[in-house]
C-alpha cells in the first residue's frame, strides 16, 4: 500500500496543504502555513470529486468527434501555420489562465513567443489583481501580493481589508485573523463584514473617495507617521496637496459612509502598534482600480505600516497561482522573472536563455479584455489557444465575447471537463489536471510551493506540457515536458528578475515547505519579508502617487437604477467549471442568485424566491431573488460562477492596469412575469 | 481659443484644472488677486481649530501652473473688462486678450454697519484666520457675532483652544436658514456642553474696547471679536461691464453671462434666482463651465445643497426642506436631547426632500445620497433614522431557539440538524462533530456555535435521563 501524497488544494490562492490517500480520501496537511491548523473549506474538502466526477473529458476532440491525439494536433498545427502565413504570427492568440502550474505558465509565455511568434498572449489573471500589481509595482517597485507570511496578521492589532471576503472566498485565512480587529470595507454585509470590528460600506465604486478621505483626515488629525514618510519614502508632499480636495464630509456624500465611522477607522489604525492594510478585488476590478489601490498604499504609507516587522500592505490574491502565473511570461507586456517585455536588456537575457536572437521576440500584445474583444476583427487574431480559462463565463460583457469567439476560424482549448467555453472549440484536449500532475505554484504569500502528483491520470489525458511541446514540434520547435526540468529552465530563465526563482528547487521546497521569492542563489534562504530594509525603487524608498477619485464608468440613471455588484460564494470557483461539478458543492448553493434589499424588494414588488430579471446596456440575465438587508438600498449582488452576471458586466478598462470594471455598473432590475 | 479666468479660489481654480483634463491644450490665463496659491475655504475651521495647519488647505502646489502650461497672474487684480475688444486690464494697467472668459470673483464677508466694528476680525480668508489665531493666543474671552454655519465652527474651535467664547445670533435659534427650532436648540445645547456660552435673539449694537455693546446696553466681555454674518457677491467687475447682475452675476443652464463669451461660476454667480454660497455647487459649476468651454455639452440645473458642519464633537447633517411641517409634508422626527441626538425626515410625494442629523448616527451616509438622487424612499422609515435597527440577527445564539435548517458552519455548508444527527450517531465534542461532518474545519468561527450546541444535546440528554 502506497502512502499518501502530499499535496496543496487545486482552488484558491491560500493553496491550503492537503495529502491525498490512494482512495482519494483528503486530509488538510499541518505543516503548510496558510491552513496550519488543519484547516479546509468545503471545496477542499470535496476536491477528490474532481478527479472521480463522472465528467472527465479523455479523448481529444475535433469538431465535437473523438479524434487521435496526432491527428488533433497535426490538425491543429497545420492550421495554425495556415492562418500565420495568411495574416502574420499575431493572428494566432494564447490565452492563458491564473490556475496554470508555474511551469505551465513560463511554457505557455515561451511557445508563444518562440514558437508561435505572437505578441497576443495575455490570461484571466489581468481579472484578477492586476490593478493592485499596478500599484505595487508603482509604490514599491515589486509586486508581491503579500510581502509577508500569513501568519504575519495574526500578531497585528488591526487589519483593515478593503473590498475582500475571505470568509467565503479563502475560509482558513480566516484563522490568521483572529487576533485583530477587523475593519472590513464592502458594500455588502459581507461573511466578513460580520466578522469585523467596524464596517464601512460605501457605495459601490466609491472606495478610492474612501481612500482619500480616510488618508485626508489621518493628515488632518496629525497622525501621519512623519518620522516613517522622511525616512523611507517620497512624494508625500505632493499626495498631501491633492487630498485637500477630499475633505471628509465631501466623502461622505460621495460614499454614504458617515464621517465619524471613517474617524473611528483611521484613530484606530494610528493608535495601533501593529497594522495591515489588504485589498480584494471589490477594491481593484474597476476602471479605476490601480488608482484606488495607490490610494490605500498611500495610507499605509502615511500609517509607516510597509516594510516593517509585522505590519504592511497586502493584496489577497485570488487564483491558485495568481501570483506565480503573473510573473513568468503568459502576460502580454510580460518575460519571466517579472519582467517587461519591452526592456532590452530583459528581452536580450531571456532569448539567451531561450536560444533564439532578442530580436525575434515579439513586443507588448493587448490585455485580456481588448484581446478577446478583437478576436475575427479584421484586425485581431483568427485563431485562439485557450488554457484553464473560461472567458464565455468570466469575461465582462460575456455575450459579446462569445460572439467574438464564436467568430474564429479556430479555437483550441485544454481542459479536463466540457467548460462553456470549450464547448465552443474546433478542437479540445482533455488534460491533467491538479493531483495527477505535478508542478510549483506561488500561493498569495509569495511561497512557491510544490504538488506533487498523487494519482495517476485516465488513459488518454496528457499535460498541457505535452500538448504545448506538441504542438511546437510540429512548428519546429522543441519545449520541455517534464516539470521538474522545465522549472529548471524558469529558474534560468527569472535569474536576476524581480521574481528570481534561481535558487529554488523543487528539493528544497519538500524540505522547507515552501520558499519566498526573491531567491537568487541556493545557498539565499528565501525573502519572506523583501521590504524590511529597503523597497525596490532606484532609491529604496516606498513612492507616495497623488491620485483623483472619479466616477463609475456607468452611473446609475432613470433607465438603469440600481447598482450591481458581483463577487463568490464559498461553494465555487472562479467560472464554476469545476465547481458546478461536484453534488456536494452544487447542494450548497445550486443556482444564480440576486441580492436585493428588502427596502429595494418592496419597491419592485419582488419577494424571496422570485426569478427576477436583471439587464444592463450590454445583456440580460435570470436568477432567483434572495431578500436581506446585508446589502445596500442602491445595489444588487450576483455571484458570477454561473452564466449570467457577467454579462451584465462593464468591460470599461483600467488606463494601467486595463482590468475590467466588474465590481460596479448600472442595471435594471425586475420580477420575470 | 484664449481662455482668461478672474479669481484664483475654489472655482476659478478648480474650473483650470478641469478645462486641463479636457484640453491639454487650450491657452489658460488666470489671475487671482491673493498673492498665495488656491487653499480649500472649508478647511478653514479646522485651521482655527488647530487641527490643520495652513499650508495643509492648499488645493494646488504652486508649481503645478507652470506644470500644466497654464499662466498664473498672482497679486494681480483684473480692474476692468474691455468686452469691445475683448480684453481684461489689471489695476497695474496690464491688457490681456481673451476669447472666452470666467468669472470666479468670489464673495466678500459681510460688515455690520455698527460702531466699532473695525476692531472685529472677520471669519473668511486664509489671510483672516491666521489673524484670529494670532490674536487668540494672547486673547481672554472671545466673541462670534453670527450663529450660522461658520460661526459655529468658529466658536468651536476656539472654544477648543481654551478660550472662553460667546456666540451671538439674532435670530431665535442656530443657524435658522437650516434647521427647526428644536434642532437649532439641541445644537446649542451640545455647543453649550464644549464651552461655547449661546446668546440668541440678541442684537449688537456695538463693538467697544472691552468688548461687544447689546442693544439692550449689556457688555459681553472680549478681546477677539470675530464676526460670521454673511457673504455678499463680488460683482462689481461684471456689473462695471454691464453685464446682468442682481445679487450675483447672472448666468444660464451653461453658465454663461449675457454676454455669450463671459461666464460666471461660484459664489458671484446668480443660476435661476439662487446665489450658492457652498463649495459642492461651485465645483458642479466648474465642471458643466468647462464642459461647455472645451465644446462639450453640459447643462447645470441647480445643487441640492447639503450642510454639513465641520466641528469636533459635533455631528451635524441639514439638507433641503427642513422647516416643512406636517401639513405640507410628511414628517419623521426622533428626538433625545439628553443625548443631543435629533433626527428628523421630511418626505413629499414618496421622496425624502429635507432632513436633519444631529449626533453621531449611521443615517447621515444613506440619507444624504437618498436626497441627494431623489430616488423613493422605502417604506420603512424607522429603518432609515435608525440603520441596523432592521438587520436580521445572525444565526440564534440560543442553541434552544435555533431551527434544524440553520446554518451552523458556512465553510462547509453544516446545519444544527446534521449536528443533531451525528450526536445522536455518538459524537460528544466538537471534535467528533467536526470529524464526521467538518464543521469548524473551514474558518473556524462557528466553533462556539459548535460547543453549544453540543453541550446543550448533553445537557438535554442528563435532563431526559
Amino acid at each position: 500500500m502506497t502512502d499518501a501524497v502530499k499535496t496543496h488544494c487545486p482552488y484558491c490562492a491560500l493553496q491550503c496543504g492537503m495529502e491525498i490517500s490512494p482512495e482519494l480520501a483528503i486530509k488538510p496537511r499541518t505543516d503548510i502555513p496558510a491552513n496550519a491548523s488543519g484547516a479546509l473549506c468545503q471545496k477542499g474538502w470535496t476536491a477528490g470529486e474532481l478527479l472521480t466526477n463522472g465528467e472527465r473529458l479523455t479523448t481529444p476532440l475535433l469538431h465535437g468527434e473523438p479524434a487521435e491525439w496526432d491527428v488533433a494536433l497535426d490538425y491543429v498545427a497545420s492550421r495554425l501555420s495556415a492562418i500565420r502565413a495568411e495574416h502574420g504570427p499575431d493572428a494566432v492568440a494564447v490565452f492563458g489562465g491564473g490556475g496554470l502550474t508555474n511551469e505551465k505558465a513560463y511554457t505557455l509565455g515561451k511557445f508563444a513567443r518562440v514558437a508561435l511568434g505572437t505578441s497576443q498572449i495575455d490570461y484571466n489573471g489581468r481579472f484578477c489583481m492586476s490593478s493592485a500589481a499596478a500599484a505595487s509595482i508603482k509604490a514599491f517597485g515589486m509586486d508581491r501580493g503579500m510581502p509577508f507570511p500569513i501568519t504575519d496578521l495574526a500578531e497585528a492589532d488591526i487589519v483593515l481589508l478593503a473590498g475582500g471576503n475571505v470568509a467565503e472566498t479563502m475560509p482558513p485565512f480566516v484563522r490568521h485573523l483572529s487576533g485583530p480587529r477587523m475593519i472590513v470595507i464592502d458594500p455588502r454585509r459581507s461573511q466578513t463584514a460580520k466578522l469585523a470590528w467596524l464596517h464601512l460600506q460605501p457605495t459601490p465604486g466609491t472606495d478610492l473617495a474612501l481612500a482619500l478621505g480616510l488618508l485626508h483626515m489621518l493628515i488632518a488629525e496629525e497622525l501621519v507617521d512623519e518620522e516613517y514618510v522622511a525616512a523611507r519614502t517620497t512624494g508625500f508632499d505632493e499626495v498631501r496637496t491633492s487630498l485637500a480636495s477630499w475633505w471628509p464630509e465631501r466623502v461622505e456624500r460621495i460614499t454614504g459612509v458617515p464621517v465619524y465611522r471613517m474617524r473611528q477607522a483611521v484613530r484606530a489604525m494610528a493608535a495601533a502598534g501593529k497594522a495591515y492594510i489588504l485589498t480584494g478585488r471589490g477594491a481593484e476590478q474597476h476602471a479605476k482600480g490601480t488608482d484606488t489601490v495607490t490610494a490605500f498604499i498611500n495610507l499605509a504609507l502615511a500609517l509607516g505600516l510597509p516594510g516593517r516587522h509585522g505590519s504592511g500592505y497586502g493584496c489577497v490574491t485570488g487564483q491558485g497561482n495568481g501570483q506565480g502565473g503573473r510573473e513568468h511570461g503568459q502576460k502580454a507586456d510580460q518575460l519571466p522573472g517579472y519582467r517587461k517585455i519591452d526592456d532590452p536588456a530583459a528581452r536580450e537575457y531571456v532569448a539567451g536563455v531561450w536560444g533564439v536572437p532578442a530580436e525575434s521576440l515579439p513586443g507588448p500584445g493587448r490585455s485580456a479584455y481588448e484581446l478577446l474583444d478583437a478576436l475575427g476583427t479584421p484586425e485581431g487574431p483568427k485563431a485562439m489557444l485557450l488554457f484553464g480559462s473560461n472567458p464565455v463565463i468570466s469575461a465582462p460583457a460575456a455575450e459579446h465575447i462569445a460572439e467574438r469567439i464564436a467568430s474564429l476560424d479556430l479555437l483550441v482549448t485544454c481542459d479536463f471537463v466540457m467548460s462553456e467555453t470549450a464547448a465552443m472549440a474546433d478542437v479540445v484536449f482533455p488534460v491533467t489536471q491538479w493531483a495527477e500532475e505535478t508542478g510549483t505554484m506561488t500561493n498569495l504569500e509569495g511561497r512557491v510551493l510544490l504538488r506533487n502528483r498523487a494519482v495517476t491520470p485516465p488513459e488518454g489525458v496528457r499535460s498541457d506540457l505535452d500538448v504545448l511541446a506538441g504542438l511546437a514540434e510540429r512548428l519546429g520547435h522543441r519545449l520541455e515536458t517534464d516539470p521538474p526540468k522545465v522549472f529548471d529552465e524558469l529558474r534560468r530563465a527569472s535569474k536576476g528578475g524581480a521574481a528570481d526563482y534561481s535558487g529554488i528547487t523543487y528539493e528544497r521546497i519538500t524540505e522547507e515547505k515552501g520558499v519566498f521569492w526573491p531567491c537568487p542563489s541556493t545557498e539565499h534562504p528565501g525573502t519572506p519579508r523583501p521590504f524590511l530594509d529597503s523597497f525596490a525603487t532606484p532609491d529604496g524608498r516606498a513612492r507616495f502617487v497623488p491620485v483623483q477619485h472619479r466616477p463609475a464608468a456607468e452611473e446609475t440613471d432613470e433607465d438603469y437604477p440600481v447598482y450591481l455588484s458581483t463577487g463568490r460564494v464559498l461553494a465555487h470557483y472562479q467560472s464554476g467549471a469545476q465547481t458546478r461539478r461536484i453534488a456536494s458543492l452544487v447542494k450548497a448553493a445550486p443556482e444564480p442568485f440576486v441580492e436585493i434589499h428588502p427596502d429595494l424588494a418592496e419597491q419592485l414588488d419582488i419577494t424571496a424566491g422570485d426569478v427576477v430579471r436583471v439587464s444592463s446596456r450590454r445583456g440580460e440575465a435570470k436568477a432567483v431573488a434572495r431578500i436581506s438587508d446585508a446589502i445596500r438600498r442602491d445595489t444588487v449582488f450576483m455571484p458570477f460562477h454561473w452564466e449570467g452576471a457577467n454579462r451584465l458586466t462593464n468591460p470599461a478598462l483600467d488606463p494601467t492596469s486595463r482590468m475590467p470594471e466588474f465590481k460596479v455598473c448600472a442595471v435594471r432590475v425586475e420580477r420575470d412575469s | 481659443m484664449r481662455l482668461v479666468v478672474v479669481g484664483n479660489g475654489m472655482a476659478g481654480s478648480r474650473l483650470v484644472s478641469e478645462v486641463r483634463t479636457r484640453d491639454p491644450h487650450m491657452k489658460i490665463t488666470i489671475f487671482g488677486a491673493e498673492t498665495c496659491q488656491p487653499y480649500n475655504r472649508v478647511l478653514l475651521s479646522n485651521v482655527l481649530a488647530g487641527s490643520s495647519r495652513p499650508e495643509q488647505v492648499r488645493l494646488l502646489d504652486s508649481s503645478w501652473y507652470a506644470a500644466h502650461n497654464v499662466e498664473a497672474a498672482f497679486g494681480s487684480a483684473v480692474a476692468h473688462i474691455d468686452r469691445d475688444t475683448r480684453h481684461v486690464v489689471t489695476e497695474d494697467g496690464r491688457r490681456e486678450p481673451y476669447d472666452l472668459l470666467v468669472l470666479a470673483t468670489g464673495s466678500d464677508a459681510i460688515v455690520p454697519p455698527i460702531p466699532g466694528v473695525e476692531r472685529a476680525i472677520p471669519f473668511r480668508t486664509l489671510d483672516d484666520c491666521e489673524r484670529i489665531m494670532h490674536k487668540a493666543e494672547q486673547a481672554r474671552r472671545a466673541v462670534v457675532i453670527g450663529g450660522g454655519l461658520l460661526g459655529i465652527e468658529a466658536a468651536r474651535g476656539l472654544a477648543g483652544r481654551g478660550l472662553p467664547v460667546t456666540l451671538l445670533h439674532l435670530a431665535g435659534h442656530l443657524m435658522e436658514r437650516q434647521l427647526d427650532v428644536e434642532a437649532g436648540e439641541v445644537l446649542g445645547e451640545t455647543l453649550a456642553g464644549l464651552g461655547v456660552d449661546i446668546r440668541t435673539g440678541v442684537s449688537t449694537s456695538s463693538v467697544d474696547d472691552d468688548g461687544v455693546r447689546l442693544d439692550d446696553g449689556e457688555l459681553i466681555e472680549a478681546d477677539l471679536v470675530v464676526l460670521a454674518c454673511g457673504v455678499r457677491p463680488i460683482t462689481g467687475l461684471a456689473a462695471e461691464a454691464g453685464l446682468e447682475v442682481r445679487r450675483g452675476v447672472v448666468v444660464d443652464d451653461e453658465l454663461r453671462t449675457d454676454d455669450p463669451s463671459i461666464f460666471a461660476i461660484g459664489e458671484c454667480a446668480e443660476h435661476d434666482g439662487t446665489v450658492y454660497g457652498l463649495v459642492a455647487p461651485a465645483w458642479e459649476q466648474a465642471s458643466v463651465a468647462a464642459d461647455v468651454i472645451t465644446g462639450g455639452k453640459s447643462l447645470y440645473r441647480g445643487s441640492r445643497l447639503v450642510t454639513r458642519l465641520k466641528a469636533r464633537s459635533v455631528e451635524l447633517a441639514a439638507m433641503g426642506e427642513t422647516h416643512l411641517t406636517e401639513e405640507h409634508a410628511e414628517v419623521v422626527r426622533f428626538s433625545h436631547r439628553a443625548r443631543g441626538t435629533y433626527r428628523k425626515l421630511v418626505i413629499r410625494d414618496g421622496r425624502l426632500v429635507g432632513a436633519i442629523v444631529l449626533g453621531e448616527s449611521d443615517a447621515v451616509g444613506t440619507l444624504t445620497q437618498l436626497f441627494d438622487r431623489g430616488g423613493p424612499v422605502p417604506g420603512d422609515r424607522a429603518g432609515l433614522l435608525f440603520p441596523g435597527l432592521s438587520s436580521a440577527t445572525p444565526v440564534a445564539d440560543s442553541p434552544t431557539l435555533m431551527p434544524d435548517a440553520a446554518k451552523v458552519c458556512q465553510c462547509n455548508n453544516v446545519t444544527k440538524g446534521q449536528i443533531r444527527a451525528c450526536w445522536e450517531a455518538g459524537a460528544r465534542d466538537v471534535a467528533g462533530v467536526a470529524a464526521a461532518t467538518r464543521a469548524t474545519t473551514g474558518c473556524g468561527t462557528c466553533r462556539d456555535a459548535v460547543e453549544g450546541i453540543v453541550s446543550w444535546l448533553c445537557e438535554q440528554e442528563g435532563i431526559s435521563v
